[in-house]
C-alpha cells in the first residue's frame, strides 16, 4: 500500500475535500468569487462552490468542495505511540495488588476556572465513559475526586496529605489558553512542593491538548479525545507499578 | 393543547406534599440566616455603586468594616444607616470605612428609630427602581408585542466583551432569537463581589455588571423595537453573590435569570446553607421585578445518566417550585429547567424523551418550562449533532415547551461561531414551521410505552422524595443524591460569610420582600404540616 496519500471522496486520488467557512462580505458575486480563491489558496483543485448563504447584513455562509493538492507521506506523520500495553480493569487490579502490593492512590481535579468536570467525572465517576466503567470501580485504586475549580495550591496540599501516587487534572475550557497557563501552573507548583522522587505523577487531560506538548507544560503524560478510564488506568499501571517493578 | 398523560392525581398530589415538607426546614434555614451578599444587595437596593481603584466594589468595603466590627448578625443596616449621618452619602461613609475611619456601633432608642428611617427611605428608592422596570417592560410588551410563537427561542451570547456582544445579541434577535442570554465568565460564580463597569475581557463568557447589564438592556430596546417583539434579556443570579445580582438585574429590567436552587451547592462547591439563604434573597427579588427565573436540572444529566436520573430532575423541579413558591414567585415566573441528554445510543432514547418532556409539561402546566439540548452527548462529529439537535427541537414542539435554548451542534467544540447560530436557527425554524401544531396530533396511547415511562418516572421520584424527607435534604445534598456530587453542609465556598440572625436582626429589603412576596402556597400551609403520610 501507499505511504502516500491524498483524500478520498468517492475514487481513490481524486482528493476530494469539503469545507465550509464564513466570509465577513454581504452576499453577492464578488462574495463567490472570493470563497472560490481563498479555496485555491488552500489548496483546493477546481473548487466548486455548492452553497452560499447570506449571514445577516454582512456575512456569507460557504460550502466548497474541491480536489486538494496535497499529499501526506505517512512516514513523516509523527504521533506519540502508545508505549503501554492496553489492561483491563481486572488486570490493573491484580497488578497493582501483586507488584506495588497496596491501593493506588489517585487525585482528580479541574483546575483554575475550569467548572467543566465532564471529563474528569467521565474518567474518575464510577459511571465512566463510552460503556466503560470509571477508576472508583477499580478496587486497587484509591480515587480522591476534588471536582470544579480547584486552587493548584490545594490541589498539591491535597495529594501531598492523601500521598498521591498520581494527579489527574481535566481541563475543558481552552479560551485565551487557559488549559495551557493552568497546566503549567499546576506543574511548576508540584516541582516547587515536592522533590522528583516524591512528585506524583502529573496527568492532564481534555479535548484541546496536543499529546504532544508534555515536556513542554512539565507533566508526564496528555490524554485527549476519545480517552477511555481504562487507557488512563493502563498507564498508570505501567509507569507506577510495571516500570517500578523492573527498574 | 398538549397530550394529556394517565397520571393519578393523588400521587401527584402526594409528590408535591412531599417536597413541601422536604423544603421546610431548609426554608426555616433560609429565614433564619442572613449572608453578607444579602447584606450587600441590601446596600445596593439602597443605591450604593462604584468601586474602589482595586476594583472591589464600595457595597463589599462597607459590608466588611460592619462585619469586622458588629459583624452581620443584626443586620447591617442599622449599623450603617446610624454611621451615615455623619457623612454626605453611603458612598463617602464607604471610603470612610475602607480608610478605616467608620467607627460602626448597634444603635439604640431614638438612634436606631433614626436609622431605621433614614435605611428604609433610601431602600425604598431601589424597589421603586424595580418597580419601574417591571412597569416599563411590561409597556414595552404590550406596545411591541410577545413573540408570535411557542416556544419563545433562547441563544446564547459568549464573548467575554460586552462590546463584542451587543451587536451578536442584535444579530441573533434579528435572525430569530425571542431571549438573549449572555453567559458569565467562568470564574464569576466564586467570586465574593460583583465587578463594576462595562467589561472587556472575560473567560468563556462576560462578567454580569450593572453596566453589562444597562448596556445590553438599552441595546435590545432598540432592537426588539426593529423586529417588532419584545427580546427578553437573560442573565445568571447565581455563585456567592446570587442576591447582589438578582438586585442589579431587578433594577435594570432583566427579563429572565438563571436561579437554581442547588446548583452552586453541586457544581460550584459553594456552601449550601449559604446557597439557600442567598437563593430565598434573590427569589424574593425576582419575584418583586416580575422575573422569570430560570432553573438548573438540565445540569444533573450532565453528569448522571439521564434514563436513570431522570426522576431527580423531577425531585429537583418540584423543589425547586416548592422554593420558588415560599419566595413569592407565582407559576409564570417558575421556568424549570429539563434537558434531552438521553444517550442517543439507548434503544427509544426519543421515545424516553418524549415522556420525559411530557411528564414536565404536565406536573408543571403554567411553568415557562426550559428545554435545554443536547450536550453531553454532542461529540465533535458537526454532523450528527445537528441531527440531535433537530431530534431535540422536535422533542420540544411536540411536548407543548415554553423556552427552546438552540442547541449548537458544535457544542464541546467551540464557542458558537456567527455560522454555527445560523445554522442551528435554521434548524429551529424547519422545524418549528414544519412542526406547527403537531402537538394537537400527538395523543401518545394511556397503556403505551411514553404513558408507562412517565408513570415510572414519577413514581421513582415521589420514592427518592420519601427518602429525602426521613434523612433530610441538606443529608441527601451531601450523599450525592443530585448530579451524583457529595456536598456537606458543612463545606464548600462562602461559609464564612453566613450568620445565623440575631433576635434582633433588622433588613429593611427582607422586611419589604417579606411583606410584597408571599409565599404561594399559602392555603396549602396548613396541610403541608401532616404532609405525605
Amino acid at each position: 500500500m501507499s505511504r502516500i496519500i491524498r483524500p478520498y471522496g468517492d475514487t481513490t486520488g481524486d482528493g476530494m475535500v469539503q469545507l465550509s467557512f464564513t466570509l465577513p462580505v454581504p452576499h453577492d458575486k464578488r462574495a463567490e468569487g472570493a470563497a472560490l480563491q481563498l479555496a485555491a489558496k488552500m489548496g483546493l483543485d477546481g473548487a466548486m462552490l455548492v452553497h452560499a448563504k447570506a449571514i445577516g447584513e454582512g456575512y456569507t455562509f460557504f460550502v466548497v468542495y474541491g480536489a486538494s493538492t496535497h499529499l501526506v507521506n505517512l512516514d513523516e506523520v509523527k504521533v506519540v505511540e502508545k508505549d503501554y500495553p492496553h489492561l483491563s480493569p481486572k488486570d490493573v487490579n491484580d497488578a497493582i495488588r501483586e507488584k506495588l502490593g497496596r491501593k493506588l492512590c489517585v487525585v482528580g481535579a479541574c483546575i483554575g476556572t475550569d467548572a467543566h468536570t465532564v471529563g474528569i467525572d467521565a474518567i474518575l465517576n464510577i459511571k465512566g465513559v463510552a460503556g466503560e466503567k470509571g477508576l472508583e470501580y477499580y478496587r486497587e485504586l484509591r480515587v480522591v475526586n476534588l471536582g470544579a475549580q480547584v486552587a493548584v495550591p490545594d490541589l498539591v496540599n491535597r495529594a501531598v496529605d492523601e500521598e498521591a501516587d498520581a494527579v489527574l487534572v481535566s481541563q475543558v475550557v481552552t479560551q485565551k489558553d487557559a488549559h495551557l497557563h493552568n497546566t503549567r501552573e499546576m506543574s511548576a507548583a508540584f516541582r516547587e512542593a515536592l522533590p522528583p522522587g516524591r512528585r506524583p505523577l502529573l496527568v492532564v487531560g481534555g479535548p484541546r491538548f496536543d499529546e504532544g506538548a508534555a515536556t513542554e507544560l512539565g507533566v508526564d503524560r496528555i490524554f485527549t479525545r476519545g480517552t477511555t478510564p481504562s487507557d488512563v488506568a493502563s498507564y498508570l499501571v505501567h509507569r507506577l507499578v510495571t516500570m517500578k517493578a523492573n527498574a | 393543547m398538549t397530550a394529556e398523560l394517565p397520571l393519578d392525581p393523588a400521587v401527584v398530589a402526594k409528590a408535591r406534599r412531599l417536597a413541601a415538607t422536604a423544603a421546610q426546614p431548609v426554608v426555616d434555614l433560609a429565614r433564619s440566616h442572613t449572608t453578607v451578599s444579602v447584606e450587600r444587595a441590601t446596600l445596593r437596593l439602597a443605591g450604593l455603586t462604584g468601586a474602589d481603584p482595586d476594583g472591589i466594589p464600595w457595597v463589599n468595603r462597607l459590608a466588611d468594616a460592619v462585619q469586622e466590627q458588629v459583624g452581620i448578625e443584626h443586620g447591617i443596616a442599622l449599623p450603617v444607616f446610624h454611621a451615615l449621618k455623619d457623612f454626605p452619602d453611603l458612598e463617602r461613609l464607604a471610603h470612610a470605612a475602607a480608610a478605616d475611619g467608620a467607627r460602626f456601633t448597634l444603635p439604640t432608642g431614638g438612634d436606631a428609630e433614626a436609622a431605621r428611617t433614614r435605611a428604609q427611605t433610601a431602600v425604598r428608592r431601589g424597589f421603586d427602581r424595580i418597580d419601574r422596570s417591571r412597569i416599563r417592560r411590561d409597556e414595552l410588551v404590550a406596545e411591541i408585542g410577545d413573540p408570535p410563537q411557542r416556544p419563545w427561542i433562547y441563544l446564547i451570547v459568549a464573548t467575554g466583551d460586552i462590546y463584542e456582544d451587543i451587536p451578536q445579541a442584535q444579530a441573533a434577535a434579528k435572525a430569530g432569537a425571542d431571549v438573549i442570554a449572555v453567559i458569565r465568565s467562568t470564574g464569576q460564580s466564586l467570586l465574593d463581589y460583583v465587578p463594576e463597569g462595562a467589561t472587556r475581557e472575560g473567560f468563556a463568557g462576560t462578567y454580569a455588571t450593572g453596566e453589562n447589564f444597562r448596556l445590553m438592556r438599552a441595546a435590545l430596546d432598540e432592537t426588539s423595537r426593529e423586529v417588532g417583539r419584545y427580546i427578553r434579556l437573560t442573565n445568571y443570579a447565581s455563585g456567592l453573590c446570587m442576591p447582589e445580582i438578582a438586585a442589579l438585574a431587578g433594577m435594570h429590567r432583566l427579563d429572565m435569570m438563571l436561579n437554581d436552587s442547588m446548583y452552586g451547592i453541586l457544581f460550584r462547591d459553594i456552601n449550601p446553607i449559604r446557597t439557600f439563604v442567598d437563593q430565598r434573597f434573590s427569589r424574593q427579588v425576582h419575584a418583586r421585578a416580575g422575573i422569570i427565573i430560570n432553573t438548573g436540572e438540565d445540569n444533573y444529566l450532565t453528569t448522571a445518566d439521564a434514563v436513570e436520573a431522570a426522576h431527580t430532575v423531577t425531585v429537583s423541579q418540584l423543589l425547586n417550585e416548592r422554593f420558588a413558591h415560599e419566595a413569592g414567585l407565582p407559576d409564570p415566573l417558575l421556568g424549570l429547567g429539563h434537558a434531552f441528554e438521553i444517550n442517543p445510543e439507548v434503544p427509544e432514547s426519543f421515545r424516553l424523551e418524549l415522556a420525559h418532556a411530557l411528564l414536565a409539561r404536565q406536573l408543571f402546566p403554567d411553568a415557562p418550562l426550559k428545554w435545554m439540548p443536547p450536550t453531553k452527548h454532542m461529540t465533535g462529529d458537526v454532523f450528527r449533532g445537528n441531527l440531535l439537535d433537530g431530534f431535540f427541537n422536535l422533542a420540544g414542539v411536540m411536548t407543548g415547551q415554553s423556552i427552546l435554548l438552540v442547541g449548537m451542534m458544535t457544542e464541546a467544540v467551540v464557542t458558537p461561531w456567527l455560522s454555527d447560530r445560523d445554522i442551528a436557527l435554521q434548524n429551529v425554524r424547519y422545524v418549528l414551521s414544519a412542526c406547527a401544531g403537531l402537538a394537537e396530533d400527538f395523543h401518545p396511547p394511556k397503556d403505551g410505552f411514553i404513558a408507562g415511562r412517565a408513570n415510572q418516572v414519577l413514581g421513582e421520584a415521589v420514592d427518592l422524595l420519601e427518602r429525602i424527607v426521613d434523612d433530610g435534604l441538606l443529608n441527601a445534598i451531601a450523599d450525592g443524591t443530585f448530579g451524583i456530587m457529595k456536598r456537606p453542609a458543612d463545606g464548600g465556598r462562602g461559609l464564612d460569610g453566613v450568620a445565623k440572625r440575631a433576635d434582633d436582626y433588622w433588613n429593611p429589603a427582607a422586611e419589604e420582600l417579606d411583606r410584597t412576596s408571599p409565599d404561594q402556597d399559602a392555603p396549602l400551609a396548613g396541610a403541608r404540616k401532616e404532609a405525605a403520610r
